[in-house]
């Protein structure tokens, strides 16, 4: 592995800078290893796409560094200090199905939960934090939608929904999980516009991403993971066929199919490797 | 759009009509169930004239308690089942009655006396909080399922309950009486002192539902996005279930530990067919909640047979079913309403498609320019092949049209387009087309075909999804009626 030591002295440079650095992350669900000593730097305000096969553990990395999962070991660094201590930097946007779209909230409601940090304990949602919302969605074309309730819109526009109430977080950095998955065209172009603007304001946004053929022309850069970073950098140098037949081949199946059958075990953890923590 | 907030104004107007109507009319319907001849004692009037303005203490003092209760139960219940955990307060509430049968032993046997409602019910309060414990181990630790879980604890905790009942009310100090009244709940057996406690109670717990409000909507909604902002999520939910646990415990005596869910559940439930608001919501099941708790201890309190917990509950879910035939938020009667409307418009759009197109049709026949607009319209039973409608359907939907102007009738039995309805065929046409275009050009479907699958979808089109089909169709031309792309049917001409 020549590479390693250029990465390691990435990741030193990156420590106190880079929006993102991470250094030997593991994350186990049940003791069963869903990442495995993940060491990631990534640039600032750069759009970086995260790839890989179904299980490979792309929603549980963005999950890891929310500290939404538990690390087995591990330290994660957003511009040099914890997750805990840069909150306000940080936007999230999990996935759609993460929530029930029959909740009896309007869209703006939705969003002006981006800002609940903001206003604070026991505060309610004034008016202008209504007004700032009914913005955010603008942004990305659903101020026609503000008043409806949520389980009325399409699937692509409850994403788009979502979205918004990230932009209404006004982080610096943002993690999105699969925004891309099962939209319509409309909003698939207002999520690529997004993404430039947001690029052109110095942002970070980080895409869990499953269309290998938009990749080149949506992103700047690339994580590909299969339980752990089979490579990261640039699309241009990264994004190469022998990199994705490593992220995506068979290679793997022996180790995933060992690890299954000591999670079977008695006295191992049972149930399924998605869901996380509640 | 203003025509669609007239017509909600219009369906929610015939809610609350509806809604009056129901008020009004119950004592009648109570009267008419033939409930006098039961051997339930009805009041007579004194007495019920006494209880209505709450002129005796004693009732009055438990009325406001169980009307405060139900509006703790209704705002603490809509929480609960936003986050999903109805059955969870089923199971915790069957919990407590070891903790009362425990309570009452231990206190009998220090104290002399096991009545106390304080210790009862903190007795309550220890066994569901172990109960709640008890799920949570077993759905973390076993492969049991959650429902599996509820259940096992519900019965298990239910069952060492009436077991260590068994042992006190054999006891020979203590005065166990008043026991079973925790089980099936009765007001009749609630001191003054019981009944101050549970508003009390009921009323700080209402109040901090109201004060927590955005933090427990967005726990309930997205916990995992609270998570990432900072908010404490697992003290927020244990607070909130706390909250519920205390309306259980101190809903005990009034309602049972068998029904004391009901009061939790069935308003938020019924809240949900009238509003799609969370703050909306909130309040008609806070209002609906205390409703059901004041009517059902005003009877009980007129009938002593009654026990409190039953009427309490059977009030709330008379509320529910009203709201569920008559509610304007997916309630019965209004989407059978929709659809009467849907297969209305239907009927209409599918007349006037047709009357146009036999225009047309007959036009080309005519070699007259080929303006459908310049042709007397079909008679009816020269309607009547086009379609498989019936000849009754067709000559209500021409006579629903003409009543609405769009149609008149001409001397000779002909149907011919008024200006108005000729501009609301060429819509109607337009639209249809429109969609066809489109199915040929990005659906691959054969222009043979495509008149079926415009035929189902068309009625459902709105301004908006015109507007994108005619940015999708670059040689179209607006406002004006093309051609059809297929042979028109000509059946009939």
């Amino acid at each position: 592995m020549s590479n390693l030591s250029e990465s390691e002295n990435m990741a030193d440079a990156g420590q106190e800078t880079a929006p993102i650095w991470i250094n030997d992350l593991t994350v186990a669900y049940h003791r069963k290893p869903v990442l495995w000593d993940v060491n990631l730097v990534l640039p600032e305000g750069k759009l970086v796409a995260v790839i890989g096969p179904n299980g490979a553990g792309k929603s549980t990395l963005i999950k890891a560094i929310l500290g939404l999962v538990p690390k087995a070991t591990g330290d994660i660094r957003i511009y040099g200090r914890s997750y805990e201590a840069q909150r306000r930097l940080v936007g999230y946007v999990p996935q759609r199905e993460s929530v029930d779209w029959d909740f009896p909230v309007s869209a703006t409601d939705v969003v002006a939960m981006g800002l609940y940090g903001k206003i604070g304990w026991l505060k309610p949602v004034s008016r202008r934090h209504r007004e700032q919302a009914v913005e955010e969605l603008r942004k990305v074309g659903m101020e026609a939608y503000a008043d409806r309730q949520i389980s009325q819109l399409s699937g692509g526009q409850q994403q788009r929904v979502f979205l918004a109430r990230a932009l209404a977080q006004d982080a610096q950095v943002y993690f999105m999980d699969e925004p891309f998955a099962g939209v319509d065209v409309a909003t698939e172009k207002a999520i690529v516009a997004l993404l430039k603007e947001l690029k052109t304001a110095g942002k970070t946004c980080v895409v869990v991403h499953h269309d290998l053929q938009t990749v080149t022309t949506y992103f700047d850069h690339v994580v590909l993971l299969n339980m752990r970073v089979v490579a990261a950098g640039p699309v241009e140098e990264v994004f190469t066929e022998e990199n994705l037949k490593k992220t995506y081949g068979g290679k793997l199946t022996l180790l995933s199919q060992a690890l299954h059958k000591y999670a079977q075990q008695p006295g191992i953890g049972t149930g399924g490797t998605k869901g996380g923590h509640r | 759009m203003p025509g669609s907030s007239i017509k909600r104004m219009v369906s929610q107007g015939w809610g609350w009509i509806a809604a009056a109507a129901w008020v009004w009319f119950w004592p009648e319907l109570a009267h008419a169930g033939g409930l006098g001849d039961t051997g339930l004692q009805w009041p007579g009037w004194q007495e019920l004239l006494r209880v209505l303005t709450l002129r005796d203490y004693n009732t009055r003092v438990v009325i406001v308690g169980t009307t405060l209760l139900g509006l703790a139960a209704g705002l603490s219940g809509t929480f609960l089942i936003l986050r999903k955990r109805a059955l969870l307060s089923d199971t915790l509430s069957h919990a407590t009655l070891p903790g009362i049968a425990l309570a009452f032993i231990l206190m009998t046997v220090f104290f002399g006396d096991g009545k106390s409602l304080i210790g009862l019910i903190a007795g309550a309060a220890v066994f569901a909080v172990l109960g709640t414990g008890s799920v949570l181990l077993i759905e973390r630790y076993s492969r049991l399922k959650d429902d599996a879980a509820l259940g096992v604890v519900l019965s298990v905790y239910f069952g060492l309950g009436i077991a260590i009942m068994g042992i006190a009310t054999r006891m020979e100090t203590g005065n166990s009486a008043g026991l079973t009244s925790f089980i099936y709940g009765k007001t009749a057996s609630m001191l003054l002192s019981d009944a101050l406690l549970i508003a009390v109670t009921a009323f700080v717990a209402a109040l901090l539902c109201l004060l927590f409000f955005k933090e427990f909507s967005l726990v309930c909604f997205d916990a995992d996005f609270a998570l990432t902002q900072g908010w404490p999520v697992a003290r927020l939910d244990f607070f909130m279930m706390s909250l519920v646990v205390v309306v259980t415990v101190v809903g005990l005596q009034a309602v049972g530990l068998i029904l004391v869910v009901a009061l939790l559940i069935i308003p938020p439930s019924t809240a949900r067919f009238w509003s799609r608001r969370l703050s909306v919501m909130l309040v008609l099941s806070a209002v609906f909640g205390a409703l059901s708790g004041m009517i059902g201890a005003a009877i009980s309190a007129l009938m002593a047979n009654l026990p409190a917990g039953a009427v309490i509950v059977m009030t709330a879910s008379s509320l529910f079913f009203f709201s569920l035939v008559f509610g304007t938020n997916g309630g019965l009667l209004q989407m059978a309403l929709d659809r009467w409307r849907l297969g209305k418009k239907v009927m209409h759009e599918n007349l006037l498609r047709e009357l146009y197109e036999w225009q047309e049709i007959a036009a080309q026949r005519s070699g007259a320019a080929a303006d459908a607009a310049r042709i007397d319209g079909p008679r009816l039973e020269e309607l009547l092949p086009r379609r498989s409608w019936s000849f009754h359907d067709l000559q209500k939907g021409l006579r629903q049209l003409i009543r609405r102007g769009w149609l008149r009738l001409s001397p000779e039995g002909r149907y011919v387009f008024t200006p108005d309805g000729l501009l609301q065929a060429r819509a109607v046409v337009r639209k249809h087309r429109l969609w066809e275009a489109y199915l040929i050009a990005y659906a691959d479907t054969a222009p043979g075909q495509v008149d079926w699958g415009a035929d189902t979808i068309e009625h459902v089109i709105d301004e908006r999804i015109i507007a994108e089909l005619e940015a999708g169709l670059p040689d179209w031309t607006p406002k004006a009626v093309p051609e059809s792309p297929h042979e028109l049917i000509r059946s009939g001409v």
